[in-house]
């Protein structure tokens, strides 16, 4: 069985027969081609996949493509607007919020998150915001750095 | 990691997903997905038909009203952490739903796809339990409703039956003088319970007239601490009833505790009266 969906990725809208049991992230990366959301590790622990769902982060990892049938995804490569870093990218760049890079697309994804929720947040709220994504590299203390500069830029 | 193949059907109303369970032998009903999902993943579960309710309009929202909290299955733990309602009317569920997971899995998780799934580490049975939570049931017969006690029946097994559908949670609203909460010790990745513990008390001029103390992460099913919630019963909360209390819990245990290869049998009933404290200690706090 195959089922037509359709889901709007980064503002490109994707008309697509699917399987029932393609993983979301799959239609992003495979069909959509968006390969900055990564599968870590396929059992939404670590992160690596979030992304936006209408506007709430979700980890695609853990979601049917048909249950996002009619839904907008917000993905690492939409975050930047002509050409210009949103301040969560210019953050984890500036801080070096980053080793290998791997978790940082889910990484910023979530942090958008917490954002969204909570516009200024402690440290330890960074912390708690973040537990859903992890660094293998265990570079925490620049990513809570880059998110509470983001914080700070944002509410400017 | 792919699951089997298998048909998708999505519901648009309530009325709807019975009528394609009934038509449907060994269809699984699909909410959020974070309970589902990951055991399709893992080839746990393969089911021929998958029955999407997650866009069920009637199975929706939160409502306090006669004593009592009203709140729809799929309802998310999100959506039940940030509640102004839950948070008065029942201070240990929302305080472990935003515990469950991560936010990103709060985001997209359900209360009615946590408990009918009962996993034996999920936090949300054992607070029900000790809420003392009604379940409301849709299936071939009718309506029908199911009190926590004969709720969850065994590891992974309810009384939400192969042609049901669990449609709302009733939690009785905060009594006067009652105070609940919930402790956990977390798995660090998963964040499922190795230790969770929920309690609830109600205190009456200085004295604790009722307990309850409801544990998860340790058997099948939620653990009920019999011998503790007897031991706060007829005291004042202190420090030293409190920790008198939380020691009996290895007596309510017995041997049926479960180990896996991050916490031993051992190590989580020796655990298990430190978050019994920590439990007890907050509901007390927030007795009123």
């Amino acid at each position: 069985m195959t089922v037509r969906i359709s889901i709007t990725v980064n503002g490109r809208r994707f008309d697509r027969d699917v399987e029932p049991r393609q993983l979301l992230v799959h239609f992003i990366r495979d069909l959509g081609g968006f390969t900055g959301t990564k599968i870590g590790c396929d059992t939404s622990q670590c992160g690596s996949c979030t992304v936006l769902l209408d506007g709430v982060a979700m980890k695609s990892c853990t979601c049917l493509a048909v249950q996002a049938d009619g839904s907008e995804v917000i993905t690492i490569e939409g975050l930047a607007k002509e050409g210009q870093l949103h301040p969560l990218q210019e953050a984890f760049w500036n801080k070096h919020g980053l080793q290998c890079g791997f978790c940082t697309p889910g990484m910023i994804m979530a942090s958008h998150e917490l954002l969204r929720t909570n516009p200024k947040p402690t440290d330890d709220a960074i912390r708690h915001g973040l537990a859903g994504n992890l660094c293998r590299c265990t570079g925490y203390q620049n990513i809570v750095r880059a998110v509470r500069e983001a914080a700070t830029a944002m509410a400017k | 990691m792919y699951a089997s193949n298998f048909n998708y059907l999505r519901a648009g109303t309530l009325a709807e997903a019975s009528a394609l369970l009934q038509k449907n032998p060994g269809a699984k009903v699909l909410a959020g997905g974070h309970s589902l999902i990951p055991l399709m993943k893992l080839r746990l579960a393969s089911p021929t038909v998958v029955i999407d309710i997650g866009r069920v309009p009637e199975l929706r929202g939160i409502s306090l009203s006669g004593g009592a909290l009203t709140i729809g299955a799929l309802t998310t733990h999100a959506e039940l952490a940030a509640s102004a309602a839950v948070q008065d009317a029942a201070q240990a569920l929302s305080e472990a739903a935003g515990h469950v997971g991560d936010p990103a899995v709060r985001n997209r998780g359900t209360i009615g796809g946590n408990v009918a799934h009962a996993d034996p580490a999920s936090d949300l049975p054992a607070v029900l339990t000790a809420l003392g939570a009604t379940f409301h049931i849709t299936g071939p017969g009718g309506r029908r409703s199911v009190q926590a006690s004969d709720f969850f029946k065994g590891m992974m097994n309810t009384a939400v039956g192969e042609h049901d559908i669990l449609t709302t949670i009733e939690v009785p609203a905060r009594a006067a003088g009652q105070g609940s909460a919930y402790a956990k010790f977390e798995h660090p990745a998963s964040r499922y319970a190795v230790v969770g513990v929920a309690a609830c008390v109600i205190v009456n001029g200085g004295t604790c007239v009722a307990a309850s103390i409801v544990l998860c992460g340790l058997t099948s099913t939620p653990a009920r601490a019999k011998s503790g919630e007897q031991a706060l019963v007829g005291q004042a909360l202190t420090r030293e009833t409190i920790a008198a209390a939380a020691g009996k819990v290895g007596t309510d245990l017995g041997s049926d505790v479960l180990g896996d290869i991050f916490a031993s049998a051992e190590y989580r009933a020796a655990v298990a009266p430190v978050y019994v404290r920590r439990a007890v200690e907050a509901a007390a706090s927030r007795a009123r």
